[in-house]
């Protein structure tokens, strides 16, 4: 297996961005990413997406996203692991380079998901839940987290006041990238006075609904230095992935998410690191308490204390442990498909120094934690300067 | 989206809660399962689940889903049955403030969702306090 | 001897008062509490039907009975509210207690004495030898039109007897049932609210029919009103049964104990066979129970039932009728009870 690099990155503004389709946001995203790492060719692309078929009526992304980017009759491959789909095609973009089947690989993600309201929203979301045993007993995403927060806050006694200051340090860090979907800070009062969603949750636990679409070139290592450009080189040295069962109700521990425990423990096994060795990581938040479980079983923090060291600022900018540099998906945004690759995004940026005001003192090796579900499926990378 | 074959399809487990367990680990399915996955080579046998149990975590609902906005708010949890088995339904006949994690409840039968003023009505499992 | 193996009620927790119906309406509440004796009904929740109340009631009745449901050969849901118009009923319910595929189904409809005619053909199916055991439920969930008198009354709740000839709890002695054609209620086809003929469902409808087959049956069985210990009529509100029951010679403390609907409302089809499940929560063995339905249309179906040994035995088996009716009650206001009942609809 040959070593990979990642040679560049694409992304734009995330938001509710009402003038532009699906192909409009996808193909933005890759060009950036190409003439970011200055190929003129790719071998081979993926492209995650959750559910663009219920979100704008488009299946078909592979030949959709290679027409569009004009790079037909290249091979393309549409990923779909619900939320996580983006860091899956991240993943197999890394294997088909890492096996030598492709030299070049464009991986990216995407969702609009604005096209439908509120209500059509939910429901193609829901899909990544048990439909026959979740869904069609009225449980809703927020439920099935807010489910897990009531656990974990009976268990470890984490308060309510706690748990917001998750949503803070995000909006603090978003407040700070230009392509946040929310560009402003707010405060605990404003947590947990917004209108409750799921108890405990409002709505400033939960993340929002984004149009957006992120893309990133891999390469073999041995051929990162020709596009480096005198820029760090940026080796994946872990690529960890794993599945725990569909519906919540059918785990052991409501408060750990073993996919996300698995994952990371085999990214830092392929690494041949532990989480010491992690200077700052982008988790899955996709609510407030998800991202207290996930540094936990990343194994930033012991279980039942992530929530207290986020409250005790242990995860912000400045922080031992920086948490979701970029704002996480809280602030960031959270187009479903394409927030795994956004992560990447975000490592990248970080390692090359190019973070702007939220630059990290020391970031030489991040970590990424992509789920999808209620955490039945999870993808972590572990990405170096070398 | 009402599928009246999906609706039909389920209905020994919508009304009649029939999972399955397998001999050699004691794990019970509900849904009932094929297989035990690869570890246990036993063969599964009919498991019917209790009708009472008690509430392993719980959430009340304010935003939902298109088809259950009527009902809004509604509590839903996580309910371990006595003798296996687990089931997320909608906690029901309970004001809100009494609802605790460990609490004793049991399943009552109930109209779960409409298909509009039109279709199909489809039936299953809610849980009260006992 | 053919009687009832097992028996079951469900009565759904909300209530709404009187007064706060009166109060919406302009009524004097005061008036319409002495006059008809009803002081609060039962309210359905929105995921409650006719079959979900019968499910229950059907599977308290299997708990007592302790058959093995594959064993019962007919499901029979009395109901004016099924909640399909076309799709009965009881294969939900046949289907949800696991007496499917061997088994007969039907759902019955004769206003209010829907239950009771459930009840009069499954004993007469066992009584045949066709099968062991019958499913027989009367229940509604039952619905008054804004503003009418019947809103004062209409509640909802399900009562569900298992038929048999062996393991009785309570021995049918006699059946007698008095009809003729008198249209004193009706709804018709397409229409959510029933109409009444106002005065006329008294003194022709009601009265005659209750007192006719009371009478009758009593006289075939060769009884008067002070050899029988329980007596339950249909209960449209709470004053009818009992001025029917002194007409017949009954005093009111052997009405007391099946006398539901002053805090229960009207369940309809479940109003008199309810009535004879809390009769049959508190019964001796020996004793004897008269239980006379009335359905508009109109006709009456009366049994004399006897309570045997094996009542005292598997009782507590399942929940008792009255404490459904006076414990965990939730009430509602008239806003709250309007969108229950479907009075009240968001736009779409």
């Amino acid at each position: 297996m040959r070593d990979v690099a990642v040679i560049g990155i694409g992304i734009q503004k995330w938001g509710e961005l009402w003038d532009r389709s699906l192909r409009d946001l996808w193909v933005e995203a890759a060009q950036n990413a190409i003439n970011d790492a200055g190929v003129d060719h790719i071998d081979t692309m993926y492209v995650g997406a959750m559910s663009p078929g219920l979100f704008v009526g488009q299946e078909h992304l592979s030949s959709l996203c290679a027409d569009y980017l004009g790079v037909t009759p290249v091979a393309a491959t549409r990923v779909e692991s619900a939320c996580c789909s983006g860091g899956m095609a991240m993943r197999s973009g890394f294997i088909e380079v890492a096996s030598g089947m492709a030299d070049i690989a464009l991986v990216s993600g995407v969702e609009k998901m604005t096209d439908v309201d509120g209500g059509g929203a939910t429901f193609a979301l829901a899909t990544a839940a048990d439909g026959d045993y979740e869904v069609y007993n009225g449980v809703t995403f927020p439920g099935l987290y807010a489910m897990m927060a009531q656990d974990y806050m009976h268990r470890f006694g984490l308060t309510r006041e706690e748990l917001a200051a998750v949503p803070v340090k995000s909006h603090a860090n978003g407040a700070l990238n230009p392509h946040a979907q929310f560009q402003h800070p707010t405060t605990v009062e404003g947590v947990v006075n917004s209108v409750m969603v799921a108890d405990p949750l409002t709505i400033m636990d939960c993340s929002p609904i984004t149009d957006g679409a992120a893309a990133a070139i891999l390469c073999p290592l041995e051929m990162a230095k020709d596009f480096a450009k005198g820029r760090p080189i940026i080796k994946v040295s872990g690529v960890g992935a794993a599945t725990d069962t569909i519906a919540l109700h059918s785990r052991k521990d409501f408060s750990t998410l073993n996919a996300t425990v698995v994952a990371a423990r085999r990214a830092y096994d392929m690494a041949g690191v532990g989480p010491d060795d992690i200077d700052f990581a982008e988790v899955h938040d996709c609510f407030s308490i998800a991202e207290v479980i996930t540094s936990e079983d990343i194994g930033f923090f012991e279980k039942g204390t992530g929530g207290k060291a986020a409250a005790a600022g242990e995860t912000a900018l400045n922080g031992k442990r920086p948490v979701n540099t970029s704002g996480g998906l809280k602030s960031k945004g959270h187009p479903v498909g394409a927030t795994g690759v956004g992560q990447i995004h975000e490592l990248v940026t970080q390692l090359r120094g190019d973070a702007g005001e939220r630059q990290l003192k020391t970031a030489k090796r991040g970590l990424a934690q992509n789920m999808g579900g209620s955490g039945g499926s999870a993808v972590v990378h572990i990405l170096e300067v070398v | 989206m009402a599928s009246v074959p999906g609706y039909w399809r389920e209905r020994a487990q919508r009304l009649r809660y029939e999972g399955n367990k397998c001999e050699s680990c004691d794990e019970v399915y509900f849904p009932p399962r094929r297989s035990c996955g690869i570890k246990c080579d036993e063969e599964l046998k009919p498991h019917t689940l209790s009708t009472t149990g008690k509430v392993l975590t719980y959430t009340v609902i304010r935003v939902a889903p298109t088809q259950f906005v009527d009902e809004a708010p509604y509590a839903v949890a996580i309910c371990e049955m006595d003798g296996g088995g687990r089931i997320t339904a909608q906690l029901v006949d309970c004001p809100f403030e009494n609802i605790k994690i460990g609490m004793p409840v049991r399943i009552e039968f109930r109209l779960i969702q409409k298909d509009g003023h039109h279709g199909i009505l489809m039936y299953g499992y809610k849980v009260v306090p006992v | 001897m053919v009687g009832i193996v097992g028996y079951g009620a469900y009565i759904p927790r909300q209530r709404i008062k009187l007064e706060e119906i009166a109060a919406v309406w302009g009524a004097d509440a005061a008036a319409f509490k002495r006059g008809l004796m009803l002081y609060e009904k039962s309210v359905p929740s929105p995921d409650q039907d006719t079959i979900t109340m019968s499910v229950e009631a059907a599977r308290w009745a299997l708990a007592r009975a302790g058959v093995d449901p594959k064993s019962i050969g007919a499901v029979y849901i009395g109901s004016e509210s099924h909640p399909y118009a076309v799709k009965p009923s009881g294969t939900v319910v046949a289907e949800a207690i696991g007496a499917t595929p061997d088994c007969h189904c039907a759902d019955f409809e004769f206003a209010c004495k829907a239950g009771s005619e459930a009840m009069f053909v499954g004993l007469s199916l066992v009584k045949a030898g066709e099968m062991d055991y019958v499913l027989a439920v009367g229940g509604d969930t039952s619905q008054g039109a804004p503003g009418d008198a019947l809103e004062y009354s209409a509640s909802a709740g399900s009562a569900a007897f298992i038929m048999g000839r062996e393991k009785l709890l309570a021995e049918c002695l006699h059946t007698y049932s008095f009809m003729t054609d008198t249209p004193d209620f009706w709804r018709r086809e397409y229409e959510f609210y029933p109409r009444h003929g106002g005065r006329f469902t008294g003194e022709p409808a009601y009265f005659k029919h209750v007192q006719s087959a009371s009478r009758e049956i009593m006289s075939r069985a060769g009884l008067t009103p002070k050899d029988i210990n329980y007596a339950v009529f249909h209960q449209p509100n709470g004053k009818f049964p009992r001025n029917v029951g002194r007409m017949l010679g009954f005093k009111d403390e052997q009405m007391e104990t099946g006398w539901l609907s002053p805090w229960l409302g009207n369940t309809y089809s479940g109003a008199s066979p309810m009535g004879l499940t809390a009769i049959l929560d508190v019964a001796k063995p020996g004793e004897l129970i008269l239980m006379c339905s009335y359905g508009s249309g109109a006709g009456s179906d009366a049994f004399i039932w006897k309570a045997t040994e094996r009542l005292v035995e598997v009782r507590e088996k399942a929940p008792f009728t009255r404490p459904q009716l006076d414990e965990n009650k939730v009430y509602l206001t008239y806003g709250q009870y309007a969108k229950c009942r479907g009075k009240i609809v968001k736009a779409d």
